[in-house]
This record gives structure tokens, C-alpha cells and sequence, in this order.
């Protein structure tokens, strides 16, 4: 064979390779051309896995079915962002056209990657406009530099669920607003029982399930990154205040060894022997769901819910909280966007579904017009969470391209300090700092 | 020259009928060896998230990986700590419980059916089964301890005792070793011990001159089985972790792999860390060649003492 031949036959397999190679990324168009009145198939894939989550996301389908009669949603529950991400990542006929995750950590690295389209033009040419339907909090923590992939599909607020039985036992008569008033009321119902404990009155470590670092920082009210996008973890000295606070509290309960022996007796946090459940903390941090899975449970006592408490010197902000919640996208491969749009523009705009759902689970409706929602199943426990979604102080840590990582390098920072092996906070948190902005601009 | 003719052909056909029959293996090295391989090696010099195409990013991930990722020489002293350590007690334990099993005469059927059956357990559920026994609080391991006055350690939530932990839980799993060791021990011929014991040689003698170079072959092929096992350490010690720190699933934050304090960290969580959880594959590829690398070496370093072994045996 010449060598023109070889030369010419290397290149065609070549440009046949890296054709095989764009086509195995998944990589799709930037607009969407498909007929959404066609008769179509959509693979929905979510992370919901309790039968009464399934069941309520199930019924919420079979009405989208009933408005959408051309659109057919096959869905697979119980899926985690690792199985997405290899999925999106594979494409083909069984990736996911439409996906929705509980871990809005996970935004920015979707947004940054392209994985999820951007949503804003299908918003446009269905004449939503956002800013109207969702609050800001939500709609912070579902883009990333602009680049809407997410909208949110229901949230979550967190405060405080608490024990009225113990708090009436103790002398204690309403929940505590500010941190002094926490350590105090914390401290009082916490009972010693040898070298362990009886009850704490809250379980202060941050392996204790939801109190993360992030929950307790929203409290302080703190700006993570500064005006030009570095770190700031050092710069606010919200950050120092709050972990101050927390080893504070971790030292007048007991410290730290002898409370995370005692967290090791724990039950599961999703279980019926969650430790709220079974009396063994007073107070627990956590989200509106806690109130309603402790009843399901059967606890034998009654049950309270208020916000987080915040620091002494923010005590006119008293009702504000930490958000997060699931959120939900269009794979960037899915041939499928336009219908696809339309199950998500279902899901987390039209007031019905949200509000139906959000009864079913628990959970806060995302909408402005579901918050307002008549429909809307409120007890006083939910009350709470909804005044805390609605508290213009409330707020969510921002998306990055690294995703959560930087949350990630601020809670082993948060470890490190409640367990006493930081000596200067200030200084630690600077490196801390230096590492985050590492982390982004290699993931940038 | 009429004569070169025939030769050539018959020296290309026997090369061909050569590398026909070899062919299965080569497309298997090259397709599931090979390609990977340099793959990696490719992937590791791009910004590579899975989605946009890789761009060439020089040494950026490799010098991330050395100088400024927190995550990874804890790893790699952790992944060390479990090739030396717990692959010496895994070898030594198995051979230990192998040699008594040999000894007893009643009852041996029992014995070896209760040291195997752990090892039948999948390991998921031996790891949860052993955070259970070994809970700092109500754990049975610490309320034994307590009760005859000795210190209760935290187990899989103190950073000092997590290894150690983990390398319990490999020792209740030997059974697959003892088994190999029975055999072999068993092969040993008895005149040698026979004679050995009219010559007075003791126990320690029989066992150092006589056991020990019969079964080199097999102590090799258990060291390098378990580095090779230690190098791929992954369920254990992410399920140990997560379940000691609380964190069993839902709420939807990222956990990192290593809990207490980065203790249970491998290097092949990294690799799954950074590749199929922060989107950044050519950096995985960086901590995947790592491990390869390493591989390689503790496989020379054994190569070259096999050579020793084997020939005491022989």
C-alpha cells in the first residue's frame, strides 16, 4: 500500500475514533428542536426510596400523564448523584432525560460540567419568569454563574424540633431565641447517667446528623465568598463566632469524647430509633420532616418546633433558618428537552403538583404561589418551617464549580475545632481559605 | 537464494500461527490492559470531568495531587499501613489457625467450618455486623473489656483505633487463608519431621526448617493476594466510616470517605472520590497510576524475594 494509502486510511479511523468519542460524552445541542406534542417516552430518574415518597412522586406523575396524555414518564426511583453522573456521563436510550437529587451541592459541578441545559431559555419561551415564582434563596442554590440548570422542586428549612414533655419537666416554657438562652436550656436538660448520658439536651457534634456546620452558620447570617469570588471563611467573622460558639457548647455538655461516645449509641437517623425519637436528645436540629416522622414513630411525648435559635447579637433576626431542598434538571444529552420541559415546568411550577406533593412529603412547597397555597396542609409544627422558608433573613450556601467540596474542606476545618485541635481558629480558617480557593480554581 | 525464499515463508507462517494463537491474550491485553492503561495516562495530563472533551492541562493534576490535595497522603500512608500490617496478621494469623487446626485431633470439622464461615459473609455485612460489636457505647467487644476492668477503646470512631479495627475484622475473615494453609500444610511429607525429631530437633526447629520452606510458595502467593487485595481496600472501610459517623443516607450531602479524621481513607476511595464525585477524572487518573505504580513496586519488591523462598523450598 503507498504511504498516501496508510496515511489516508490512520486519519479515517482516526476521525472515525474521535467521531465514537464526542458521541460517547454525551455532549447534546444547545437548543432543543423536538416536538413536545409528540408521542414521546421520558426517563425520570429521582432519589426518593420510602413507599410514601414513592407513591406521592407516582401520583404526581399519573397527573402529568392525565394534562399530558402524548407524554409517557418512565421512572426510577432511589438514584443517587454518583449513578447520574455515570448515566448522563453514558448516554443512550436509558440515561435519564429528566433528573431530580436532594444534594443541591451538586449544582454547581452539573451546571459548570454542562451535564444539566440551561433551563432560562425554556423559561423564556414559556414566559415564566422566575424571579415571580421562586424566592431568591431557592433560586440561588439552583444556578451557577447565571447558568439556571436547576429549578428547585420543593425545599427544605431547618430549625429546631424539641421535646415539650422534657422542656415542662425541666421548668423550661418556650424554645430558646438566643444561643445564650440554647447553652442554658441545653445544659438543662441534659442528665448524666454515669460516665454517659441519661438525655442531652442536644447532641452539639457536628457528626449529629443535620447540625453541619452550614446549618449552624446560617444563624450568623455568613457571606462564604467575597465580592471577587475568593473564599472568605476568614474575612467574616461570622465563621469564628459560630465555631466559638459550638466548642463552647461541646465543652458544657460534657465534651467532645464523651458525647460522641454517647452519639455512637444512636439509632439511624431515617429510622423510628432516631434519638429524638427515643428521648435521648431534647433538641434536635433538623427539617420539617422531623416533627411528622417522630409522630409516625409514636413517640410517647409531645412535640414542639421554633427557629434556630440565633447570637445574642442578632436577636431581632429571630426566625430566620438554613434552606437546601431538591432540585431538578433536563440531562444536556436528552434528545427529548422540550418534552422533558414540560414534566419539569410541570413539577415545579404548577401550584397543584407542588402543593400536592409537598403535602404527600412533608415537605416545603417551593413556589411563591404554593407557599400561599389554601390547599396547602399546615399543622403548627410545619407552620414553623414555613415562616422559616419565608424569613428574608434565611439563607443557603452558594453554588460552586466544585460543587459541595468547599463545604466539605469547611466541615473537616469545623471538626478539627470541636475537637480542640485548632488553636487559632482565625488562623486556620485563612487556610482553609487557601485551600478553597485552590479546590475552585481547579475545578474552574 | 532460491532456498532463503521458502524459509522466509515458513518462518512468517510459524509467526503468524504464533500470533494466532496468542491472539485471545493480546486483544485481552490490549483492550482491557493496555488501552486503559495509557488512557489513564492520557487523561491524567487533561481538565477531564466526563462531559466537555479533556483539555490539556500539562502537570496541573499531578502536582494538585503531591502539593495542594489534603486527601491524599493520608490516603497513601493509610493504604501503606493496611499493605504491611494488615496483610502481615492476615498471613500470619491464617497460617497460625491453619497449623492448630492440623495439630487437633476431635473436632476439627467444627473448627474449620466456624474460622471459614466468616468468610462466606459479604463484606458490607461483616462491616456493619463489626461497627455493631465494636460500638464505643453498647458494643458487646467494649462491654467485655469493661467488665474485666481493661480500657474500652473507640473502635471505628477513634482515628487511633480504626485500623486496628479494620485489621480485626480481616482476621475474622481469614478463612480463605487457613483453608489454603491446611493444604499445604498437609502436603508437607512426614518422613521429613520424622527425621527432624530422631535428629532432636524441637518444635521451633521442625516449624523453621521444615514447614516453613515447604510452604513458601504458598506464604508468597497469600502476600501478594493480600497486597493486592489491600491496595484495592474500598467497601470496609467507606462502610465503616459512614455508618460510625451517622451518615446512612438521605439528607443529600456529600460525604467524604475517612472518617474518624481521615483515618480509613484509601487511596482507591480517592479514585472514586474525585472521579465519579467531584467531576474531575483527570485528577482520579493521577491517584489511579499512583496506586499502579505502587502496585508494581511491592510486586518487584515480592518477585525478588520469591526467587529466595522458593529456592529454600526447593
Amino acid at each position: 500500500m503507498p504511504r498516501t494509502g496508510r496515511l489516508t486510511t490512520a486519519t479515517a479511523v482516526l476521525a472515525v475514533i474521535s467521531a465514537l468519542a464526542t458521541a460517547c460524552t454525551g455532549q447534546g445541542a444547545d437548543t432543543a428542536s423536538d416536538d413536545p406534542k409528540a408521542d414521546v417516552t421520558l426517563n425520570f430518574w429521582h432519589g426518593w426510596s420510602a413507599p410514601s415518597e414513592v407513591k406521592a412522586i407516582e401520583e404526581n406523575i399519573a397527573r402529568f400523564e392525565k394534562a399530558h396524555p402524548n407524554i409517557k414518564v418512565r421512572v426510577t426511583g432511589d438514584m443517587t448523584d454518583d449513578k447520574v453522573n455515570q448515566a448522563l456521563r453514558a448516554g443512550g436510550d436509558k440515561a435519564p432525560d429528566v433528573v431530580s437529587s436532594f444534594t443541591t451541592d451538586s449544582v454547581g459541578k452539573f451546571c459548570n460540567s454542562r451535564a444539566f441545559a440551561d433551563l432560562n431559555p425554556f423559561l423564556t419561551k414559556s414566559g415564566v419568569d422566575k424571579t415571580k415564582v421562586f424566592p431568591k434563596t431557592l433560586l440561588e442554590y439552583t444556578q451557577f454563574e447565571g447558568n439556571q440548570c436547576t429549578l428547585p422542586l420543593l425545599h427544605d428549612a431547618y430549625g429546631l424540633v424539641y421535646n415539650k414533655t422534657a422542656f415542662a419537666a425541666a421548668g423550661i416554657t418556650e424554645p430558646p431565641k438566643t444561643w445564650s438562652q440554647f447553652t442554658e436550656v441545653a445544659q438543662k436538660l441534659t442528665k448524666p447517667k454515669g460516665d454517659s448520658y441519661e438525655q442531652v439536651g442536644l447532641m452539639p457534634t457536628f457528626h449529629g446528623y443535620e447540625t453541619k456546620p452550614m446549618r449552624l452558620a446560617a444563624q450568623w447570617s455568613p457571606t462564604y465568598f467575597t465580592a471577587d469570588g475568593r473564599s472568605g471563611l476568614a474575612v467574616d467573622p461570622a465563621f469564628v463566632k459560630m465555631l466559638t460558639a459550638q466548642k463552647d457548647l461541646v465543652a458544657k455538655l460534657g465534651g467532645y469524647e464523651k458525647l460522641e461516645r454517647f452519639r455512637n449509641t444512636f439509632g439511624d437517623e431515617w429510622s423510628a430509633e432516631h434519638p429524638f425519637h427515643t428521648g435521648q436528645v431534647a433538641m434536635q436540629i433538623d427539617g420539617e420532616w422531623r416533627a411528622p416522622m417522630a409522630k409516625e414513630a409514636g413517640v410517647a411525648f409531645e412535640i414542639g418546633t421554633a427557629p434556630m435559635p440565633v447570637p445574642d447579637e442578632q436577636a431581632d433576626d429571630y426566625g430566620k433558618g438554613y434552606l437546601s431542598g431538591t432540585i431538578m434538571g433536563i440531562a444536556a444529552g436528552s434528545k427529548k428537552q422540550n418534552a422533558a420541559w414540560e414534566l419539569v415546568k410541570y413539577m415545579t411550577t404548577d401550584t397543584e403538583a407542588v402543593v400536592a406533593f409537598a403535602n404527600a412529603i412533608h415537605n416545603v412547597p417551593s413556589t411563591f404561589a404554593a407557599l400561599q397555597s389554601p390547599a396547602l396542609q399546615v399543622t403548627p409544627e410545619f407552620k414553623t418551617f414555613l415562616d422559616i422558608a419565608r424569613h428574608p433573613k434565611s439563607s443557603t450556601t452558594p453554588a460552586k464549580a466544585d460543587g459541595g467540596t468547599y463545604q466539605l474542606t469547611f466541615t473537616d476545618f469545623a471538626y478539627a475545632v470541636e475537637k480542640g485541635d485548632v488553636g487559632d481558629i482565625p488562623a486556620g480558617l485563612a487556610k482553609t481559605d487557601q485551600q478553597i480557593d485552590t479546590d475552585i480554581a481547579k475545578a474552574k | 537464494m532460491t532456498g532463503a525464499h521458502p524459509l522466509r515463508a515458513k518462518r512468517r507462517r510459524s509467526a503468524l500461527r504464533t500470533a494466532a494463537f496468542l491472539s485471545p491474550w493480546l486483544i485481552g491485553f490490549a483492550v482491557f490492559f493496555l488501552y486503559p492503561l495509557l488512557s489513564t495516562l492520557y487523561f491524567s495530563f487533561t481538565r477531564y470531568d466526563g462531559f466537555r472533551q479533556p483539555a490539556f492541562n500539562g502537570l496541573d493534576n499531578w502536582s494538585y495531587v503531591f502539593t495542594d490535595y489534603p486527601l491524599f497522603w493520608p490516603a497513601m500512608r493509610n493504604t501503606l499501613w493496611l499493605v504491611l500490617v494488615m496483610v502481615t496478621c492476615r498471613v500470619a494469623f491464617g497460617l497460625g489457625i491453619g497449623l492448630l487446626i492440623t495439630k487437633i485431633k476431635t473436632g476439627t470439622g467444627i473448627f474449620r467450618t466456624l474460622f471459614y464461615l466468616p468468610y462466606l459473609a459479604p463484606p458490607v455485612a461483616a462491616t456493619l455486623a463489626f461497627v455493631f460489636l465494636l460500638n464505643p457505647g453498647t458494643g458487646p467487644a467494649n462491654t467485655l473489656l469493661d467488665a474485666v476492668g481493661l480500657p474500652t477503646p473507640g473502635w471505628f470512631t477513634d482515628a487511633d483505633w480504626s485500623k486496628p479495627a479494620l485489621t480485626a475484622l480481616a482476621l475474622w475473615g481469614v478463612g480463605d487463608l487457613m483453608v489454603i494453609f491446611m493444604a499445604a500444610l498437609l502436603d508437607v511429607p512426614k518422613e521429613q519431621y520424622e527425621a527432624a525429631e530422631l535428629d532432636g530437633a524441637g518444635a521451633w526447629a521442625r516449624f523453621r526448617h521444615i514447614t516453613l520452606p515447604n510452604i513458601s510458595p504458598i506464604i508468597m502467593f497469600a502476600v501478594v493476594t493480600g497486597v493486592i487485595q489491600a491496595m484495592q481496600y474500598y467497601a470496609q472501610p467507606l462502610v465503616a466510616g459512614k455508618v460510625a459517623a451517622g451518615v446512612i443516607g438521605g439528607s443529600g450531602q456529600q460525604f467524604e470517605p475517612g472518617y474518624p479524621d481521615k483515618s480509613t481513607l484509601t487511596l482507591p476511595q480517592l479514585v472514586y472520590n474525585l472521579g465519579f464525585q467531584r467531576f474531575d477524572y483527570g485528577t482520579a487518573c493521577v491517584v489511579a497510576l499512583v496506586l499502579f505504580a505502587l502496585s508494581m513496586a511491592f510486586t518487584a519488591l515480592l518477585m525478588r524475594r520469591r526467587g529466595g523462598l522458593i529456592g529454600a523450598g526447593e
